[in-house]
């Protein structure tokens, strides 16, 4: 029979034996992921975020709305009469990291662009039973003061586009204009518009002299599921 | 092994080896165990057979269900709309005028409508519709952009100052900020205004001339309001943007602030929003 | 005592592991505490106090990374170290120094990640949240910790190497990997981004997928490997029986890391990750089943012809009952990783209550068993200020646990029932905040459970120092009580 002698009794055998056992696993299961066409579906509209939906986005992380909300609606006929279409991988591509979730204590995300007003969210946001009197979650008043990020904003996209998002040297240039053009709206945005299709502009957070992280948090919500275009989705594509 | 010596209590022998008083008995696998083992192992198999697992660097098996998740759901929404379909047709053919007519489709409406009600549009208008301060009360009598059948659904499908291009759009002059009206006239309308509202107006009053010559575009002849233009009345007290009172006029005046609601044409399928139409149109207020 | 003819002959490092009992002790306090307050507050969210510090959001990962990393992290420190010397029959390598930095760091580690994350420092991946220099300085710990450990293995005066201390190096290298593989990110600030920021290399589909390799493997082997280690030394030496089966050791030792990797996918079924491998990591997880039990098998039957000490010795009872916890999270975890269930379980209550029968059964268990044990021993007192202060503890964390993982289990299957129940017209029942307002209840039982096993933590603290302190509680002995009891 097999003896187990060896890996009892040299510690290196041991650790050879266990990394061996360890590896497979994790290898089969993520190298594919990069490898295989239709890992991530090729569809129209995804783009990389406005600095200043990025900015808003950083927000989200720092207060990690994640341990609450998912961003991942399942196949299933409640979730996608509840919340809209099923998310594709493709939706995701751009999200460093990503904040699909494991916990739905507040509903899912994924698609809450457009779902609210800037101003019902801007009073979620500072006092969520001021609009639902039944909500959990936090106040986050504090996302009223200014947001400050202008310093180093093109750095995080400079960053992005080292690990595979594809900011143009434009974006990347324009970066400090196009965040606060975006809440200006108007005129001043259409660069924006044009350098990240179907972004929301305009004053965001009710208070059109101060660019605060409100701004830029109701800017990222209310981009969230908007950019792909399922009518042009087949589903005999996205099927895998 | 040498120091091999039976466990009187299991009647098993120990494999010899101690370490710090522990040593450790020579007992078989449990047969249960190994068999359900081999079998979680057999239905493993037998699963990556059946359905898409085994990855390559190009593709996977898609095993011989040809299963994919995202295939199921098309078949649940199929099986849904089948089990619709005793209405669904009639929702989606008929218009709203002729489905509240009908007393059964109007129970699917009014449920559906709930339920649809009670998912996108509490949050704002409240689980009742009772509405809250800048979000339209949908219960009383009053509407800003009209309450029939037809206009309810209509402000529900397109919004108001959404994104949508067919979306009611109408908004208020900015008298102040844009220097249409002086600091002291604004007082003064606003003052003429509170006397509307609490039915006191003063003809002769110095802000009736302002208002008649600035207002009554839109809010109508003494103030009675204009559905179309979603100018709300100000002849009552039931005020939807501001508070009221004389400081929230001026306010209003001076930098209006205007309502947005979503359009659902994009979120939600059509028979959806004439059930809420109905539903909305059921809560209280409804205009024939 | 057994030891002391060891410890006179061997110079143990057992001042080392005093200092990661005392810290596993308070660290387990404090992640009990931040548990309960973040428990209270999605009952009344007033108690998030307006503060951005102190919102859920923030305090959530305080508690996960307390009670896995501070708590469980010391305790595997205090227990790993102190079994290899035991069963290589050697001292520390390195010394006291090596572990003495150990000890340090790790403190500083801890300290780092909770003030981050109270700040708002985080990288959002659940259970790696600290920012890259968290990651830098929990890779420093463990290069020193794998050295320490291998080291003391290569010194060993035994022929062999005890079965203890291979789930403890399949913990440790597995660890390092992990870490490593998961954390792998871009600091902003070489580009000219903030300073305490930074971009992981994967996105979306792909990250997903590599931070459940490690997010489930961190369950794996650190709150499993880790923590079977802990316990093939304690209950055979608390039960003073041989271990049950040295060759279900084998089997399930190697069945269990070999498997365990691949059930990541189970986090993420019916996401976007492609169904081929849900499917893997379905089937993987229920192959996990048996060789997760052989460990129970193993805990369980080692206590056969002994069973009489579960009435005469409440730390056993807290072994027992943690190996009896074990066997049913480890049944429950394949079985949420069938599709079909884990389509109702996902995203609900249910998932936190599995995780708190095996967080709280098993691994505070366990640990608080394995506390128990060293405190007489590390201080060479005869034993124990007040058996019955562990009895006391036993029953009142007992019912705590009882009362969070029923409720999670009625408000998750419920809050998953309601998310999909149509009424008999075809609309859907519930809206969302509906399944809100309904949880309610359940949070505040939780709540309360919560605060019962926080008690029973305190009430060990407190035994602890009595008997550090070298006092003896003026108490009827246990086994005449028990006696007197079965009398009448
Ligand atoms: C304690 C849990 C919790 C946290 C943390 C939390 N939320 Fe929520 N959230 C909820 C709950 C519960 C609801 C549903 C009730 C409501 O609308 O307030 C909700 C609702 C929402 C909604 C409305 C969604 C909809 O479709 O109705 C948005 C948008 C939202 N949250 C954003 C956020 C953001 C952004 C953060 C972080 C800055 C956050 N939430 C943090 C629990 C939470
Ligand atoms: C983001 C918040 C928001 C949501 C969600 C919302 N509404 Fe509204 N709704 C408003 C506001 C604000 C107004 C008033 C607009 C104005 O001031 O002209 C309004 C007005 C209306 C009106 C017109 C009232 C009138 O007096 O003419 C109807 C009808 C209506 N909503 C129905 C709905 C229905 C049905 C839904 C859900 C499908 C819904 N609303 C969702 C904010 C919202
Ligand atoms: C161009 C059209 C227009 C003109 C001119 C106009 N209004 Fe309005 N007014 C509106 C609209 C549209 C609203 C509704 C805003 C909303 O629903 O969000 C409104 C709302 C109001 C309200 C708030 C009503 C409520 O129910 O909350 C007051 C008060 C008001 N107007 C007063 C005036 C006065 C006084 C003048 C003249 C000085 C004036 N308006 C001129 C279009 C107009
Ligand atoms: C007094 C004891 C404890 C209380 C009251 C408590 C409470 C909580 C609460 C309220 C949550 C958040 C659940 C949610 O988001 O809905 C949570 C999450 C978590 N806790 Fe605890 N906890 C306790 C002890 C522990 C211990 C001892 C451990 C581990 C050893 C642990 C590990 C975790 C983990 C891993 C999560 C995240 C679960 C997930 O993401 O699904 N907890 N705990
Ligand atoms: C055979 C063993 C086990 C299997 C197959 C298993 C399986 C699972 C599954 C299916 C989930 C739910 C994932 C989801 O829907 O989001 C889960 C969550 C979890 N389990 Fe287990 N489980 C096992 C044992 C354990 C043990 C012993 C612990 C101990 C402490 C544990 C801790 C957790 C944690 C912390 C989570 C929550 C992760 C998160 O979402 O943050 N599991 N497990
Ligand atoms: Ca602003
Ligand atoms: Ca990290
Ligand atoms: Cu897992």
């Amino acid at each position: 029979m097999f003896s187990h002698k060896i890996f009892e009794t040299n510690t290196l055998a041991l650790i050879v034996g266990i990394v061996l056992s360890i590896a497979a696993g994790g290898l089969v299961e993520i190298i594919p992921l990069f490898t295989i066409e239709n890992t991530i579906e090729k569809v129209e509209g995804m783009r990389p975020y406005s600095p200043l939906e990025l900015a808003g986005r950083g927000i989200y992380v720092r207060e990690g709305c994640y341990n609450c909300h998912s961003q991942m609606i399942r196949p299933f006929r409640d979730e996608v009469e509840r919340y809209g279409h099923y998310s594709l991988a493709a939706e995701s591509q751009y999200d460093h990291p990503f904040q699909w979730s494991s916990k739905r204590t507040g509903p899912d995300l994924a698609r809450v662009g457009g779902k609210y007003s800037n101003e019902w969210h801007f009073k979620h946001m500072v006092n969520p039973r001021s609009v639902v009197s039944q909500s959990i979650m936090p106040t986050y008043a504090h996302m009223q003061r200014p947001l400050n990020v202008s310093a180093t904003i093109a750095g995080e996209m400079k960053t992005l586009r080292l690990v595979g998002t594809p900011y143009t040297d434009e974006q990347i240039a324009n970066a400090v204009a196009d965040l606060e053009a975006q809440a200006t709206g108007g005129d001043a945005a259409k660069a924006v518009e044009a350098r990240y299709p179907k972004a929301k502009t305009g004053d965001f957070d009710g208070n059109p002299d101060k660019l605060t992280e409100m701004d830029a948090m109701i800017a990222y919500l209310q981009m969230l599921g908007t950019l792909v275009d399922f009518k042009s989705v087949k589903p005999e594509l996205v099927n895998r | 092994m040498a120091n091999v010596e039976k466990d009187l209590i299991s009647g098993q022998n120990t494999t010899g080896h101690e370490w710090d008083g522990i040593k450790e008995l020579d007992t078989p696998l449990p047969k249960w165990w190994a068999y359900i083992f081999w079998a979680c192992i057999v239905w493993s198999i037998g699963y990556f057979v059946a359905y898409p697992s085994i990855p390559t660097l190009t593709g996977y098996t898609k095993g011989v269900l040809k299963y994919s998740s995202r295939e199921e759901l098309s078949k649940d929404l199929a099986l849904q709309a089948q089990q619709r379909g005793k209405w669904l047709a009639d929702f989606q053919g008929k218009e709203v005028g002729d489905i509240a007519k009908d007393q059964n489709l109007l129970g699917y409406a009014l449920r559906g409508g709930k339920a649809a009600f009670n998912e996108n549009c509490a949050p704002c208008h409240g689980t009742g519709g009772e509405g809250s301060l800048g979000f339209a009360n949908l219960t009383d009598d009053e509407w800003i952009w009209g309450g029939k059948l037809e206009q309810i659904q209509q402000t529900i499908t397109h919004g108001i100052r959404s994104d949508d291009a067919k979306g009611r759009s109408q908004e208020m002059t900015r008298f102040g900020i844009d220097g249409v009206l002086k600091a002291d006239e604004i007082e003064k309308v606003a003052d003429y205004v509170v006397g509307l509202s609490s039915g006191k107006a003063d003809a002769a009053a110095p802000g009736a001339q302002i208002f008649a010559d600035n207002c009554v575009a839109c809010h109508g002849e003494g103030g009675v309001g204009n559905q179309d233009m979603g100018a709300p009345a100000l002849t009552n007290a039931l005020y939807t943007q501001i508070k009221g009172d004389k400081a929230s006029i001026v306010a209003q005046v001076t930098n209006p602030k205007h309502g947005v609601m979503p359009a659902w044409e994009a979120r939600l399928p059509a028979e959806t929003i004439k059930m809420l139409a109905i539903y909305v149109h059921s809560l209280g207020g409804g205009v024939k | 005592m057994t030891q002391a003819t060891y410890m006179d002959a061997t110079p143990y490092q057992d001042d080392l592991i005093k200092k990661f009992v005392l810290a596993a002790t308070f660290w387990g306090i404090v992640g009990f505490l931040v548990g309960v307050v973040i428990a209270s507050q999605l009952a009344f969210p007033a108690l998030n106090l307006g503060l951005e510090w102190t919102s859920f959001g923030r305090l959530r990962p305080v508690h996960t990374s307390a009670v896995i990393f501070a708590f469980g992290g010391n305790m595997l420190f205090a227990t790993s170290l102190f079994v290899v010397q035991r069963t290589c029959k050697a001292g520390l390598y390195g010394g006291a120094v090596l572990g003495t930095i150990l000890f340090y760091a790790w403190q500083l580690v801890i300290v780092i990640a909770a003030t981050t994350y109270v700040l708002g420092f985080t990288q959002g991946k659940e259970y790696a949240e600290p920012e890259w220099f968290g990651d830098l300085a929990v890779t420093v710990c463990w290069v020193i910790y794998l050295v320490t450990f291998m080291g003391t293995l290569y010194k060993r005066k035994e022929p062999h190497i005890y079965v203890a201390n291979w789930f403890f190096l399949a913990m440790i290298v597995t660890i390092a990997l992990l870490h490593i593989g998961n954390n792998l990110a871009v600091p902003t600030v070489l580009f000219g981004g903030p300073l305490w920021k930074s971009y992981n290399i994967y996105a979306g589909v792909q990250d997903a997928m590599t931070q459940w390799w490690y997010g489930h493997n961190a369950v794996g082997f650190f709150l499993t490997a880790g923590f079977l280690g802990i316990m093939y030394y304690f209950v055979p030496k608390r039960a003073e029986r041989p271990v049950y089966s040295y060759r279900l050791s084998i089997v399930h030792f190697w069945a269990l890391i070999f498997l365990y990797i691949w059930a990541g996918p189970h986090h993420l079924h019916y996401t976007a990750l492609p169904d081929w491998a849900q499917t893997l990591g379905m089937t993987f997880s229920v192959m996990l089943w048996m060789p997760s039990w052989g460990g129970m098998i193993n805990g369980l039957m080692t206590l056969s012809g002994s069973w009489e000490k579960l009435r005469t010795d409440p730390v056993i009872r807290f072994l027992v009952a943690s190996v009896g916890f074990y066997g049913m999270s480890t049944f429950e975890g394949p079985a949420m990783s069938v599709k079909a269930v884990n389509s109702l379980s996902h995203y609900t209550d249910w998932t936190v209550g599995h995780v708190h029968s095996g967080a709280l059964g098993w691994v505070a268990f366990v640990s608080f068993g394995a506390l128990y044990y060293l405190v007489p021993v590390l201080w060479k007192r005869e034993r124990l200020y007040s058996m019955r202060l562990v009895s006391y503890h036993f029953w009142i964390a007992t019912i705590g646990i009882v009362l969070y993982i029923c409720a999670m289990w009625i408000s998750g299957i419920m809050q998953g029932l309601m998310w999909r129940s149509y009424d008999e017209l075809g609309f859907l029942q519930y809206s969302f905040i509906e399944t809100v307002a309904a949880m309610h209840p359940y949070y505040v039982i939780r709540a309360a459970g919560g605060l019962l096993f926080l008690l029973g933590g305190l009430i060990m603290a407190y035994n602890f120092i009595q008997t550090i302190a070298g006092n003896l509680r003026d108490e009827e002995p246990y086994e005449a009580t028990v006696a007197a009891a079965a009398r009448g």
